[in-house]
């Protein structure tokens, strides 16, 4: 009696660990982002790649677009910086520590000069994904027929122009030919005039800055994975437990 | 009996005796399988949610210019409060997951038949509430999806004759920048008072009323067998043990299961890829910039699909709504004897499992993942709102077909039963 308590016990455990096997392959792979743009490949608990990337986005970024979700003090704990470190090498608004990541740039002016306030970039990666937004900085190319002198094959007409092109270099549209008197799609990209990095090392910068914003979107990721080991790892051992005293209550019952 | 539990009696009359009769006497047949654990885990998940939920309306700004920044501050300036969060809009899926193998174990076992019919009843009227808890919910973080999903829902009512649109404009009671209701800051303070307030005092009450009537006629089990038939010299059911403690101790294993799945998406995958929190939500609400696509949760994508794939307005939200209330005459529907499937006929298995995966593809269609589909299968230059729609019609006939078989299947006799065994056969 005991053995077939014991048995059945085990095979509504295993169907139970089975759907959740289920829900967990399910989740991060299977529901992988749409669009099909070529994986960021980012790895948000690169600390390097994280302050890199928050190098740059200080550098390039945030003279028209905030973070105002995120403080400079919850930046500098993210990223592993003393506070002299962030004020130093990352603060170029004059902001203090605690306050948010803001654009020094007047909304009305920059409604003004692009037609559109450059967005905040807080939430960008929730709701765009990471592969979108290195996609989407690798894409841009001259062309002569937008206001500002670039395009983008990601976001068609954009209205931001191409703030990376010192290090990216210059990319030229390469057309299809005209079809039914429409005019020719862009087929692909070339790099006309290189920048100061090489091919590499840009996509480098680009998974830089996308870690970085993916952190940004969500810093509680890097707190998550770490406690959440010990917590399922809790919860099993309860399981466990919880499994050992029904079958001893069990015994009785034939 | 210590002092203390006898002096606590005396000042408490009653007490005692609802805590047997529910607990260490309520006798439930011992034979209960996995499909079992659903009920308890929905209670669990109810309390998650209201002391999470208490927890997030502590910091959460109930307006449509403090409530998307109101999420982002429990989210990254409130201790621990991406957990919390977390946990509320994990449970919130949870729930439905929970809650929709609850209702389809009561389909596979017979549980809604006589004597349970008002078991069945109050367990639907519980799913109308929570889904109405559930969409007011989703509209209180105040993202683009929140805005929209509002929107097109709240449209809905607009298919009331003679006092439809103004219904619209009552329950949204938001003039926007054009002079028209949208939802807006009365809609969102409205939206919170029932979320927080209204909803969850119904949801109660119909759980503990829920519970009451199942106590009075007792658990079903997996053999569609009344234990209460056959009862010992000393007046308890012979097949039929204490829920207190051998089910207490049975659904806490099943609990451990379940915080473990729970705990595994809470964290490191809390937004299950845009299912259980959607991308379009990171952008605040905006009434001048339409989502791509606009689509429920995952969890009313069944029902939104049937209102998608009826060409006209007035007849799809007719159909969404018969959907949903033909649930609700199951018991009356189905006229056979016999309440588990082990014992049903063919018709009755092969029936409930074309329904469990009618219902599941439409799912696929509310939840919009068929344009992939078909360009996979049909390439790219595939029509695919028409094949979308022949496919989608076809599942929405099959929808309404399952309960016409029903009744067909049963009133008429064409059911072959096999022998339904005096006692319950198996336990684990």
């Amino acid at each position: 009696m005991r053995d077939m308590t014991l048995r059945a016990s085990v095979r509504t455990l295993s169907a139970l660990l089975l759907a959740l096997a289920v829900a967990f392959a399910a989740s991060p792979s299977a529901f992988a982002e749409e669009g099909g743009y070529p994986d960021a490949n980012i790895n948000v608990h690169d600390q390097a790649s994280l302050q890199r990337g928050a190098r740059l986005f200080m550098n390039y970024c945030v003279g028209c677009h905030s973070l105002k979700y995120m403080r400079y003090s919850q930046m500098a704990a993210g990223l592993g910086l003393t506070e002299q470190q962030v004020m130093d090498n990352l603060d170029f608004t004059g902001a203090k520590f605690q306050d948010a990541i803001v654009s020094a740039m007047p909304e009305a002016d920059a409604e003004k000069w692009f037609g559109k306030a450059p967005p905040d970039l807080s939430l960008e990666i929730q709701a765009r994904g990471a592969d979108w937004v290195a996609a989407y900085l690798k894409a841009f190319y001259l062309d002569p027929s937008t206001s500002s002198g670039w395009n983008n094959t990601v976001f068609p007409n954009v209205a931001m122009p191409f703030p990376l092109w010192q290090l990216q270099g210059e990319q030229v549209a390469v057309m299809n030919p005209p079809e039914d008197g429409q005019p020719g799609t862009v087929k692909g990209l070339k790099l006309a005039h290189p920048g100061s990095m090489t091919p590499a090392q840009y996509d480098e910068a680009v998974r830089d800055i996308t870690a970085f914003l993916a952190y940004v979107s969500s810093p509680d990721e890097l707190v998550r994975s770490h406690i959440g080991a010990w917590v399922v790892l809790y919860l099993v051992l309860f399981t466990l437990f919880a499994l050992v005293l029904k079958l001893e209550y069990w015994k009785d019952v034939h | 009996m210590s002092a203390f539990t006898q002096w606590f009696n005396e000042r408490t009359p009653g007490l005692g005796a609802v805590y047997k009769k529910h607990m260490t006497e309520y006798y439930a047949p011992k034979n209960f399988n996995v499909m079992y654990y659903f009920g308890s885990l929905a209670l669990l998940v109810l309390v998650n949610q209201i002391v999470t939920g208490i927890f997030l309306t502590m910091f959460y700004t109930p307006s449509a210019a403090g409530a998307f920044d109101s999420v982002q501050y429990i989210m990254r300036d409130v201790d621990w409060g991406w957990l919390v969060r977390y946990m509320h809009t994990t449970g919130a899926s949870m729930f439905f997951i929970v809650i929709y193998l609850h209702m389809f174990r009561g389909l596979m076992y017979g549980s809604y038949k006589k004597p349970r019919e008002l078991v069945w009843l109050l367990g639907m009227l519980i799913f109308l509430a929570l889904m109405a808890e559930a969409f007011m919910g989703y509209v209180l973080p105040w993202g683009n999806m929140s805005f929209w999903g509002a929107k097109v829902i709240i449209t809905l009512f607009s298919a009331v004759p003679w006092i439809g649109d103004t219904l619209v404009s009552w329950i949204m009671g938001t003039v926007g920048a054009a002079g028209l209701y949208v939802p807006g800051d009365a809609t969102l303070n409205r939206f919170f008072a029932l979320h927080v307030v209204a909803l969850p005092l119904v949801l109660l009450l119909l759980v503990v009323l829920h519970l009451g009537a199942l106590h009075e006629v007792g658990s079903n089990n997996p053999d569609g067998v009344e234990i209460k038939q056959h009862k010992g010299p000393n007046g308890h059911p012979l097949d039929g043990i204490p829920f207190h403690p051998y089910y207490t101790l049975k659904d806490l294993v099943g609990v451990g299961v379940f915080l473990i799945i729970c705990a595994i998406i809470i964290f490191f995958a809390p937004t299950v890829g845009g299912f259980f929190i959607e991308h379009d939500n990171a952008i605040p609400a905006n009434d001048l910039v339409t989502p791509a696509t606009i689509k429920p949760v995952w969890y009313f994508s069944p029902f939104y699909a049937i209102l998608r794939m009826i060409p006209s307005k007035g007849l799809g939200v007719l159909a969404l709504i018969a959907s949903i209330l033909v649930l609700f005459l199951v018991p009356w529907l189905d006229r056979g004897k016999v309440k588990s499937i082990r014992y049903r006929g063919l018709g009755y298995k092969v029936a409930l499992a074309i329904f469990a995966a009618v219902f599941f593809l439409l799912g696929c269609i509310g939840a919009d993942l068929t344009p992939g589909w078909i360009t996979a299968v049909f390439g790219p230059n595939a029509d695919i709102t028409s094949i979308e729609n022949l496919f989608g019609r076809i599942l929405v006939i099959l929808y309404f077909a399952f309960f016409a078989f029903l009744w067909v299947y049963t009133f008429f006799g064409l059911e072959r039963t096999k022998p339904v065994p005096e006692r319950v056969t198996t336990h684990a």
